[in-house]
């Protein structure tokens, strides 16, 4: 009776590891499923309670449409959500490329000339505790009504990040990859672009994850301010009208243009960076 | 003819009179001092001695990689001024590009020197099999151990075929059983292309294992206490370590520690 308790003969060590193989690729779907899934369904719990709670207590919706009323709102107002999406677009998107051309240079310059870091640094920094949207009147002036001024304020608010990351990341590599690349005869300018740049491109996207969503803030901060397009003044018109559906319909597209834009960096990070180094560090960098 | 045969006899790598002074926050620090050493072509030579006694400013100093305080390191006769780039250099830790395979960093060195690329890569992927890393040519550093990073870094650091080669405790951060095979590896290199070594380790087995002449030197500031010559034959097995002699180099070297306080027996 007790042979029962035993197993009558032990499996291959094939199999074993056929069936290790097999439970891990099922748990590892499982993961893939459920990365996907469980956002959709909490978002879809939270609309529904939404929707749900607004019709039960009555909200108002000039305090509190239901995510019905601002779907319809956002099919009503296609057009003009569109059209300042698009200017909001641009208006991240060049403020956001400005930050890198301004940028990644100021931090090479830090990186590569000491005396400079040590005149422009402190100032750099101690100018971030200015907040930057208070000079978004001060552009106005400046600049007047158009594009320009978001841009700027766009560039002003993303581009600390870029510098203080990638002139971090240049000087944060360990010394003995420089003392190899010096015994081994690479000159300053390969052991830059093979050594130096790739093991800070980590570091340098940190910053630009950072930076561009600090993008969208100026955009939107500049059109508050003096705008007379794109979603930010959208959202000012909305306000003004009392049009809360109106209002919310904006904060969902500018909510996407984030999300969208952000994929994209981190596409690019995906594509520039291998993977394994991605892995390596997750340094949380600059400022926000 | 005492005057050309003490010309013939110059060393190929000859330390002279070196000081090291740092200047740090807490004042100065004197890592070496009165340093000489000489190595013929091809001589194996281990330096040991306790942490911080200034072994690995020795070997960044006989590297190029760092400016003598006071002294000199000649090399064939040539005052050492910048980092010499004819040497293989291995670390205590493997220093590999994360985002390059194991073929890839061993080619650095290739790109570094622009030596013909293809004939460089047959010359890696020999190398790579040498130490048994045959079939792992395209993995990357994290996918490899400990003990197979850092035989990719000492191919790498062999492929423009040295005439030395630079270790800083290079096995030091590996298991028992690695580093004997690394050890057996590296002696069996070092006979086939008759490379000379300049080997900073900690480990006394492993430096009178391996040498033809043991530098022990002092604490802090560092300075030569004694030059012992290993006078074993060769190949030197894992066997020899269990004999009287092997025993007498280790216990001499041994006793040396216990004099200067840095071992201690109860």
């Amino acid at each position: 009776m007790s042979d029962t308790d035993r197993l009558p003969v032990a499996p291959h060590i094939d199999e074993v590891e056929a069936s290790v193989e097999r439970a891990r690729a099922a748990r590892a779907a499982q993961a893939r499923v459920t990365a996907v899934l469980a956002p959709i369904v909490v978002l879809i719990v939270v609309l529904a309670l939404w929707q749900a709670g607004t019709q039960l207590f009555a909200v108002p919706a000039f305090l509190l449409p239901p995510p019905s009323a601002i779907a319809a709102s956002m099919a009503k107002n296609a057009g003009l959500l569109a059209g300042g999406a698009w200017v909001t677009t641009l208006e991240i998107l060049l403020g956001f490329l400005l930050s890198i051309a301004v940028g990644i240079p100021l931090a090479l310059m830090i990186f590569l000339w000491p005396p400079f870091s040590r005149a422009v640094l402190p100032l750099l920094i101690s100018s971030q505790a200015m907040p930057k949207v208070a000079v978004a009147p001060l552009f106005l002036v400046w600049f007047g009504f158009g594009i320009l001024p978001k841009v700027l304020i766009a560039f002003l608010i993303a581009f600390f990040p870029v510098v203080i990351n990638t002139a971090v990341g240049l000087a944060a590599i360990e010394p003995e990859k420089i003392h190899l690349a010096r015994s081994m005869g690479l000159g300053a300018f390969q052991t830059f672009f093979k050594i130096r740049l790739p093991d800070a491109l980590p570091a340098i996207f940190a910053g630009l994850k950072i930076s561009i969503t600090l993008a969208v803030v100026g955009a939107v901060v500049g059109e508050f301010v003096g705008g007379d397009a794109g979603l930010g003044y959208l959202l000012m018109v909305a306000n003004g009208s009392m049009d809360t559906q109106l209002l919310f319909a904006g904060i969902v597209c500018l909510t996407i243009l984030g999300v969208g834009f952000y994929a994209l960096v981190a596409l690019a990070e995906r594509l520039a960076v291998p993977r394994h180094i991605i892995a390596r560090d997750r340094t949380p960098g600059g400022t926000l | 003819m005492t005057f050309a045969s003490r010309d013939t006899v110059r060393p190929y790598l000859d330390v002279q009179g070196i000081a090291k002074v740092f200047a740090s926050r807490d004042g100065m620090v004197r890592a070496l001092d009165q340093v000489s050493l000489a190595g013929e072509r091809g001589a194996f030579i281990s330096i040991v001695g306790p942490s911080g006694c200034g072994k690995s400013t020795l070997m960044m100093i006989a590297a190029g990689l760092m400016r003598p305080s006071s002294g000199r390191v000649t090399v064939d006769g040539v005052i050492v001024t910048a980092p010499r780039t004819e040497i293989g250099i291995v670390f205590q830790s493997p220093v590999l590009l994360e985002w390059r395979t194991a073929l890839g960093n061993v080619m650095l060195q290739a790109e570094a020197k622009r030596l013909d690329r293809a004939a460089a890569e047959r010359r890696a992927r020999d190398l790579l099999a040498a130490v048994g890393l045959a079939g792992f040519e395209h993995k990357y550093p994290h996918e490899l151990s400990g003990g197979m990073r850092q035989r990719v870094s000492i191919c790498r650091a062999l492929i423009h075929d040295p005439p030395q080669l630079l270790m800083d405790e290079p096995f030091g951060a590996l298991d028992a059983l690695t580093r004997d095979q690394l050890v057996l590896d590296l002696q069996r290199i070092c006979q086939e292309r008759r490379m000379g070594v300049l080997f900073i380790t900690h480990s006394v087995a492993e430096a009178v294992f391996l040498s033809d002449q043991v530098i022990v030197m002092t604490p802090r500031p560092g300075r030569i206490d004694r030059v012992i010559d290993i006078d074993l034959p060769r190949p030197r097995t894992l066997a020899m370590r269990e004999t009287p002699e092997f025993a007498r180099y280790s216990r001499e070297i041994l006793d040396l520690f216990l004099a200067r306080g840095v071992l201690r027996e109860h």
